[in-house]
């Protein structure tokens, strides 16, 4: 499992439009750089990123290998509902990772 | 004539006069004086600095046990937050039991090999690297505070012999640049000068996080000089003049640097 | 004499620098995109349709301090409400190996059209942001960036 930083408000006033910020741990390696034995590295990428809020999908990114390595993702959107949102990054081979957090509505 | 070639040259006739003596106390800044308001944005923002991330393996591996103790760090040194407040602002510090000063990573070698019986962590490594940024981000915003008695100054004046020294093909300084020539431009990077309070950092032509004894053999392979070895004595000496160099600085473990 | 040796002293580091900063681009970049590379891609994204100036707003670095991590920022001036939305947000460069850098999917419920990101750069070169909306119209902005190396090049990590 990559390390993922998440930051998600607590709390929010429903309507309100609040700000995500997302960060996990992956070389993003491009499968341009040469490595020690003259070869090109082979390309290691997160190549998608989701989120859904109670399910319902918010926002879907995908990555090429432009985007940094540690990718770090900050996107916004409505506070709708008390509830869970789900973070999935999958990397080029099909793996996924998910990572959730909370939030309350009121 | 490009304007590297010209500062090369600056810098090489400036040697011919007695060189500029230390900066001025009061004219010290922190290298984050000299990066990009976003890169210094990146630092500050816990959920923006990749280093965070390391910082989090460090504390996964404080409560983890680990050598013929089975004994985490946790177990003996508690939470890190109280136990190592200021700690990394310390080092490098004189260890009495090899008479002579080691850097923060040898420090936690040192507690693993002998008071946890583990086996000691390649420099380098991911986990101590993890360990060195999570210790040393307890530090953060505390002024950098390494003893200079009379136990130290030999090291320290060690450590300055090897800043002024000209070297490798470049001849040249640690100190020409950082001393002599911090803020003017070479290849479109102003030049800090070279204040160590943010170690370990997240480099971005690294791409990942890294120690100061990293920083100092790439400055070394820079200059076209052969770096010293990972551990040895003249880098943890140099690390030691630098850090009484950034006295008074607070701490910014763990730092975004380009 | 002493004078012809720091010339050349002068020289030989001017030629070790350049040296440097060839072989890292040599390493890095074994390819490079083409502005038409980038229309190609831009056209596999969004078709034939024509693209405006407008309403987008792309935020980077006009220096970049390292090419392996700009901050990007994009934001479409849009109302995102159910019949008025962005329906997604593309990234392009004309000089890296490759000329996509990130598509993003958005709907209403993002309330706001804007994300930001860090991006690689692998050379001073235009970058366009264009953004798709739930009419069906193209949107673009575009920036020109210059991209400098770090000075001292390092080795590779043993």
């Amino acid at each position: 499992m990559a390390r993922a930083l998440i930051h998600v408000p607590a709390s929010a006033k429903k309507g309100d439009i609040i700000e995500i910020k997302t960060l996990i741990s992956h070389v993003m390696e491009t499968g341009y750089r040469i490595g020690v034995t003259g070869q090109p590295i082979p390309r290691d990428i997160i190549d998608d990123f989701v989120c859904t809020y109670n399910g319902e999908e918010v926002f879907h990114a995908t990555l090429y290998p432009a985007i940094a390595a540690n990718p770090y993702i900050t996107f916004f959107t409505v506070a709708t509902e008390s509830g869970t949102l789900a973070f999935s990054w999958t990397d080029q081979h099909g793996a996924t990772q998910v990572q959730t957090a909370a939030i309350t509505v009121e | 004539m490009s304007r590297a070639t010209l500062v090369i040259a600056v810098v090489i006739v400036a040697t011919t006069v007695a060189r500029a003596a230390d900066i001025p106390l009061d004219q010290r800044r922190s290298d984050s004086d000299f990066v990009s308001a976003d890169t210094r944005a990146m630092q500050n923002d816990d959920t923006a600095n990749p280093a965070m991330l390391v910082v989090l393996d460090g504390e996964t591996l404080w409560n983890t046990r680990a050598g013929a103790t089975n004994k985490s760090c946790t177990d003996c040194h508690g939470d890190a937050k109280k136990s190592m407040k200021g700690v990394a602002a310390r080092y490098p510090a004189f260890a009495a039991k090899l008479g002579r000063p080691v850097d923060l990573e040898q420090e936690i070698n040192l507690s693993r090999v002998t008071d946890q019986k583990a086996a000691a962590l390649p420099f380098e490594s991911k986990e101590l690297l993890a360990l060195t940024a999570y210790i040393a981000r307890q530090s953060r915003g505390m002024p950098v505070a390494v003893k200079d008695d009379a136990k130290a100054k030999p090291f320290i004046d060690a450590g300055r012999v090897i800043y002024e020294r000209r070297q490798g093909q470049l001849d040249l300084s640690c100190a020409q640049c950082h001393d002599d020539n911090w803020g003017k431009k070479l290849a479109g990077n102003p030049v800090p000068q070279a204040m160590a309070n943010g170690y370990p950092i997240y480099r971005l032509e690294w791409q990942e996080v890294g120690s100061l004894q990293r920083r100092l053999r790439n400055c070394m392979s820079g200059m076209r000089a052969e770096p010293y070895d990972f551990g040895a004595p003249e880098l943890v000496d140099l690390e030691y003049f630098l850090m009484w160099r950034a006295r008074g600085l607070a701490m910014e473990s763990p730092a975004v640097r380009p | 004499m002493d004078r012809d040796r720091s010339r050349r002293e002068i020289l030989q580091a001017a030629g070790i620098l350049a040296g440097c900063g060839a072989l890292l681009q040599l390493s890095i970049r074994p390819a490079t995109a083409t502005p038409e590379m980038m229309k190609d891609a831009v056209r596999g994204v969004i078709g034939e349709a024509p693209v405006k100036k407008g309403k987008v707003k792309l935020d980077l670095p006009p220096l970049v301090e390292n090419g392996n991590s700009v901050p990007c920022t994009v934001s479409v001036d849009s109302p995102m409400t159910a019949d008025d939305y962005v329906k997604a947000i593309h990234i392009f460069n004309e000089k890296n190996p490759q000329p996509n850098v990130i598509s993003v999917k958005l709907g209403p419920r993002a309330g706001r059209a804007s994300f930001s990101t860090r991006i690689r750069l692998a050379d001073s070169q235009n970058v366009t942001a264009i953004a798709e909306l739930s009419d069906g119209s193209f949107w673009s902005d575009d920036i020109d960036v210059i991209v400098t190396l770090a000075a001292c090049v390092e080795e590779p990590k043993p």
